[in-house]
């Protein structure tokens, strides 16, 4: 097994285990541009991203900024119309700053949809050659981030996956790694069990804080975070599907407390909190997994683990994911798509610790540069909405940082 | 109650927990061990339903894992499926795809 991987070393010194170029369009107006450019390398890493709003958020730029200088990204084309509010000059500009190569193109300047899309696919193709030549570098296990979420879930989610990436996540941390996890709506009910984790009294109340914040939003929208489907897999209320869900952070200690576009500063397990600060305002904090993937790999994941009960089968654009499936008849219908076939515990086959070490095994591999049954169908899902958020507060991370 | 009390296609998590888990799927008319006792399954069970290892009464907390999930609706016999017919949130309702019980938005 692998223990110290090759990636791609940036010019702002982190370190990368893809070479992707993204294309980001900034408002949904140049989304169609921005696939036809990507149709050209569909056999290479070039992805899609975006946001599809014309008014300006502060949260959709800053997820932006972090997503087009992610450690995993070598290059950005931003795709604009023309007059949208997203900020695309200081989008740029930051992208620049990284060391990153980076090229605008704006619709209405460059002459209508044919002109751009071929100005597009010559610059990407010029991209793809320059990043080609990025300095490899050595990457170690304590190196690594981590992004962990649960979707399709069901009731085998929280009794197989969860906790074997849980175990997961203990070794990646006992190895130096970070783990964030994440999707704070469904640990309603938890609050008590993470403030009692925290590592320090004062973070356990930013924790509980955090969650009164949570259960108040959803309260607001009048539906929790259980969908249908989660039901019809045995889960029957939010907070039962939240103590499965709980057990994809493991046995560590809670070093920190994160929002989007923050990135863990040290080692050790991160809660982020994806619930937007203030009056709910924009509607659903996440409307579905690929919501809070991009939060995840905004924050500096390398990788996301991705449990699955119900079947699962999305990607994501800049980082592998990797699909941990809970439900053995799920498996059996479903193996093209998932990495790891955690519902052998339930049939007596294999034992948490077992499909721990297998999922460590597993990220570390992917790291390395094997690719996820999700990258190899080509799933690069992504999305981004409204959201706004308050700084995090001082007891958030650790002191050391 | 330890987990000898339980047919193998049960799981009991916790000995605080006042119902099992499905972990293969059980047809209408299974017999299988719950709590010591052999109960006969009313209706067919997919992979991750709980059963009720005692009876419970209306309004009583439901403990998986040890902690709760939610609080009974109506008596609840041992051995009978609890689910969204008998146990609610004591967050935030459930819902379903169509019906009456379908979120309207």
């Amino acid at each position: 097994m692998t223990q110290t991987m090759t990636g791609y070393l940036r010019n702002d010194g982190r370190k990368g285990i893809r070479n992707v170029v993204v294309i980001a369009y900034l408002v949904e107006c140049a989304h169609h541009v921005a696939r036809e450019i990507s149709f050209a390398y569909r056999d290479k890493d070039v992805h899609v991203i975006g946001f599809p709003g014309c008014y300006p958020n502060g949260y959709a730029l800053r997820m932006m900024e972090s997503l087009c200088t992610h450690q995993n990204v070598g290059a950005a084309l931003l795709l604009s119309l023309g007059c949208e509010g997203f900020n695309r000059t200081g989008l740029a500009a930051t992208i620049a700053k990284s060391g990153r190569p980076v090229e605008t193109l704006v619709i209405q300047q460059n002459g209508g949809t044919a002109k751009t899309i071929a100005a597009g696919i010559e610059w990407v193709g010029q991209a793809l050659e320059q990043i080609d030549g990025v300095t490899r570098t050595e990457i170690e296990p304590s190196e690594l981030v981590v992004g962990t979420i649960c979707g399709g879930s069901d009731a085998t989610s929280g009794i197989t996956a969860n906790p074997a990436m849980g175990r997961a996540f203990d070794l990646l941390i006992a190895d130096g790694g970070a783990g964030i996890f994440e999707e704070t709506g469904e640990l309603i009910g938890c609050e008590g069990y993470m403030a009692d984790r925290a590592a320090t009294p004062e973070l356990a109340a930013e924790i509980e804080a955090c969650m009164d914040k949570t259960v108040r939003y959803y309260a607001t929208m009048g539906h929790a975070s259980i969908s249908p489907g989660n039901s019809e897999g045995g889960l029957t209320t939010i907070e039962e599907k939240s103590l499965g869900a709980y057990a994809k952070s493991g046995a560590s200690d809670i070093a920190g407390l994160i929002k989007p576009g923050d990135r863990p500063p040290t080692g050790g397990l991160y809660l982020l909190d994806v619930i937007p600060d203030g009056e709910p305002r924009f509607g659903f904090p996440n409307i579905n997994d690929n919501a809070e993937i991009a939060e995840l790999i905004a924050c500096g994941s390398h990788v996301v683990l991705f449990s699955t009960g119900r079947g699962s089968v999305v990607g994501s654009a800049i980082a592998p994911v990797i699909k941990v499936c809970a439900n053995p008849e799920t498996y059996r219908n479903l193996a093209d798509d998932m990495d790891v076939d955690s519902g052998r515990i339930l049939e007596g086959r294999a034992t948490l610790d077992e499909v721990g070490q297998e999922v460590y095994d597993l990220i570390k591999n992917v790291s390395n540069g094997a690719q996820t049954k999700s990258e190899a169908l080509g799933h690069r899902e992504f999305i981004l909405t409204y959201k706004s958020f308050e700084p995090i507060g001082p007891s958030c991370l650790p002191m050391a940082s | 109650m330890s987990s000898s009390d339980f047919d193998p296609r049960l799981v009991y998590l916790s000995p605080k927990d006042n119902i099992c888990v499905v972990a293969q799927r059980l047809e209408a008319g299974a017999r299988v061990l719950v709590a010591g006792e052999t109960i006969e399954v009313a209706s067919t069970l997919p992979i991750g339903h709980k059963i009720a290892v005692r009876a419970i009464a209306k309004g009583e907390t439901v403990l998986k894992y040890g902690a709760p999930i939610g609080s009974t609706t109506a008596p609840v016999a041992r051995g009978e499926h609890v689910h969204t017919q008998n146990l609610q949130s004591d967050y935030i309702p459930t819902y379903e795809r169509d019906g009456d019980g379908a979120f309207q938005g």
